[in-house]
């Protein structure tokens, strides 16, 4: 936390990124940075290479050339030992959830606690039951096992996992994609209380113009290999670039839209 | 380094304990405060003040253990109060205060030995009679399919005839061979001594023919296409993939079980008698090299020796170790439940399930074919 409070320098910064599968050309000098403390959402249609960029923040795939800095330090090209310090400093919810099925979700969140710290059975024990407390499972969803979940719970529960060690930064890869509204908006509320109350930076990938309205600080727009707009979610809808008109001006942008103005003149 | 101090306030009378929490309160530095609060001993039923002035961070782990003290304590009758937290650390405990945490709930009792003898018989008794019942289902499909041929999927068929089949004939090949080869070296010794090289023809041939190559091509096709059947139905239901199937309204026997079963079905035989042939070159080249006896001495030897019923009990036994690994190795994949554990059980379990029931299988039939003559 000191550290966090310390610096205004962005968490993640990404200069100049190009990625290609085969001819395929995804990222082409892309640059994106992402601030301290704000919630951050990366958006765009289906193969833009959100995914793409956000596996690469978190070193699971090598870009073809650029620079990629994670809390000040280059992460392209890093090998696993020196990413081990950087790795425990984030928390990673992957889109289907990707708990260890052989685990209950205690056990998920625990094995985290046990690799990383010394802390006893018992502690450890009730810190995981404290993380799954503070993602909105109820309690007796600890003993359970992932198959015996719902996607929604399934979801809560990876993001438990994810924030074992109280991370600074939290990647989310659509957090709220195969939710029903109401657990949706649950996700959202809990999002945006995960960072007012644990001082989180927030990087996430999503579909769901509901959560960008209500939860991103600021939203980047892919497309053709790069960000073609940047902000709040305001001063996008008011951008003149056609593909981000396009992206927030189909019939579902608009409906979402209007849902945001009605609930902002409502309170 | 995270720490925290009891000391007793400059004033006794009043009764007041101070605890001082200093340094990162943060996952990586309470393993210390930890063993440090089970050590200290606290005084019953005062006022205790906590000064937080000193604590430089706190997390939520931070936080869950200083509410997990403060819980103790008052529970032993202490006034706690919090003195001098920097307000975000407040909020922050305020929001682990307000959530209910499950309780560290012990490990239920082990169950005794009688139970778990009860316990461990009732699961074998359904689990037979599940395996039974899944045996019955997949011979109705197959007699279905049976009364209408154009039902049968022959593209599948012939698929699985390829993969568990054509593409096993290097490996079963250079085992029979190799096995071959191990009786022809094994017997000659003993031969040799009693001046009866020729023999071997017959050693070589009733063994290989009669029980070895069956016996090793139903073993080498269960390890090699009897576990791919349950890695890969079993995956499938951990995809939904199965589900899926059922709501298309395609049974999943039909589609996934019957073209397997059917096509080592067809396959076993020919690759048993495949295997006779390898086997029997293998103990004839060592025939050879060791005993003298050569090629064309030994396959008139062979002629004589080995009676058509001999030849025709081994291979008869194909379709029977070929329907046993089939069905053990699909229902083992259809019993995979959710986690990807459970995938690598049920593959271990076809494996050592299906040689099993071949080598049983191979005794009873040596009884029979003992009882009747053959």
């Amino acid at each position: 936390m000191e550290t966090r409070s310390a610096s205004s320098d962005p968490v993640i910064e990404v200069r100049g990124l190009h990625t290609r599968f085969g001819e395929a050309v995804v990222h082409q000098n892309l640059d994106m940075s992402v601030h301290p403390g704000e919630i951050f959402a990366l958006v765009g249609g289906s193969g833009t290479g959100k995914s793409t960029l956000l596996r690469e923040a978190i070193l699971l795939q090598p870009p073809v050339s650029g620079s990629i800095r994670v809390f000040g330090q280059e992460i392209v090209g890093m090998s696993d030992e020196e990413a081990l310090p950087l790795r425990r400093r984030w928390g990673v919810m992957f889109e289907r959830g990707a708990l260890f099925s052989a685990l209950t979700v205690t056990g998920n969140v625990a094995m985290v606690l046990q690799e990383h710290t010394p802390l006893s059975d018992r502690l450890i024990d009730e810190i995981a039951a404290v993380k799954i407390a503070l993602t909105g499972l109820p309690t007796d969803a600890g003993p359970k096992y992932p198959s015996e979940l719902s996607g929604g719970m399934r979801k809560r529960a990876s993001l438990a996992r994810a924030l074992a060690l109280d991370p600074e930064l939290l990647f989310l890869d659509e957090p709220t994609a195969g939710l029903d509204p109401l657990s949706a908006t649950g996700i959202d509320e809990l999002i945006r209380s995960l960072r007012d109350s644990l001082g989180l930076t927030i990087m996430m990938v999503t579909h769901d113009l509901d959560l960008l309205w209500r939860a991103a600080d600021r939203v980047a727009v892919l497309g053709n290999g790069r960000i073609v707009g940047v902000g709040t979610m305001t001063e996008l809808s008011k951008s003149n670039d056609p593909l981000v008109r396009q992206y927030f001006y189909g019939p579902r942008g608009r409906a979402a839209s209007e849902q945001a103005w009605k609930q902002k003149s409502i309170s | 380094m995270a720490q925290v101090t009891v000391e007793a306030d400059r004033v006794p009378a009043a009764g007041i304990v101070q605890m001082r929490c200093a340094g990162p309160w943060t996952v990586r530095g309470i393993a210390q405060i930890e063993k440090q609060l089970e050590a200290l001993s606290w005084p019953t039923g005062r006022e205790l003040v906590i000064d937080g002035s000193a604590m430089s961070a706190l997390d939520t782990s931070g936080a869950w253990l200083l509410h997990r003290t403060v819980r103790a304590l008052e529970k032993q009758g202490c006034t706690v109060r919090m003195q001098a937290l920097r307000p975000e650390f407040a909020s922050l405990l305020q929001l682990i205060t307000s959530r209910e945490v499950a309780a560290h709930a012990p490990a239920p009792a082990a169950p005794s030995a009688l139970a778990r003898i009860g316990q461990e018989g009732w699961s074998i008794a359904l689990g037979t009679a599940d395996y039974l019942s899944f045996v019955g289902e997949s011979f109705t499909v197959l007699l279905r399919s049976l009364l209408q041929p154009r039902r049968i999927r022959w593209r599948p068929i012939l698929h699985n005839m390829q993969i568990a089949g054509v593409e096993a004939l290097p490996i079963t090949g250079l085992l029979s061979f190799l096995m071959g080869i191990v009786i022809a070296y094994q017997g000659a010794d003993q031969l040799q001594r009693f001046g009866a090289n020729i023999f071997i023809a017959d050693l070589v041939g009733l063994a290989m023919l009669r029980e070895l190559s069956p016996l090793l091509t139903a073993i080498i096709i269960a390890g090699r296409s009897g576990s791919a059947y349950t890695a890969q139905i079993g995956t499938m239901k951990v995809t939904e993939e199965i589900d899926a199937l059922r709501t298309i309204g395609v049974a999943p026997q039909e589609l996934l079980v019957l073209p397997k079963m059917l096509a080592l079905i067809i396959v076993m035989p020919l690759l048993t008698v495949y295997t006779d042939v390898t086997g029997v070159l293998g103990g004839m080249i060592m025939a050879q090299s060791k005993l003298n006896v050569s090629f064309g001495v030994f396959l008139d030897r062979l002629d004589e020796a080995i009676s058509l019923s001999s030849y025709v009990t081994g291979v008869s036994k194909a379709p029977v170790f070929a329907m046993i690994v089939a069905l053990v190795g699909c229902y083992r994949g259809f019993q995979v439940t959710g986690s990807a554990e459970s995938v690598g059980t049920q593959t271990t379990l076809s494996v050592v399930q299906s040689i099993f029931l071949v080598i049983v299988t191979d005794a009873i039939f040596s009884v029979v074919f003992n009882i009747l003559d053959l």
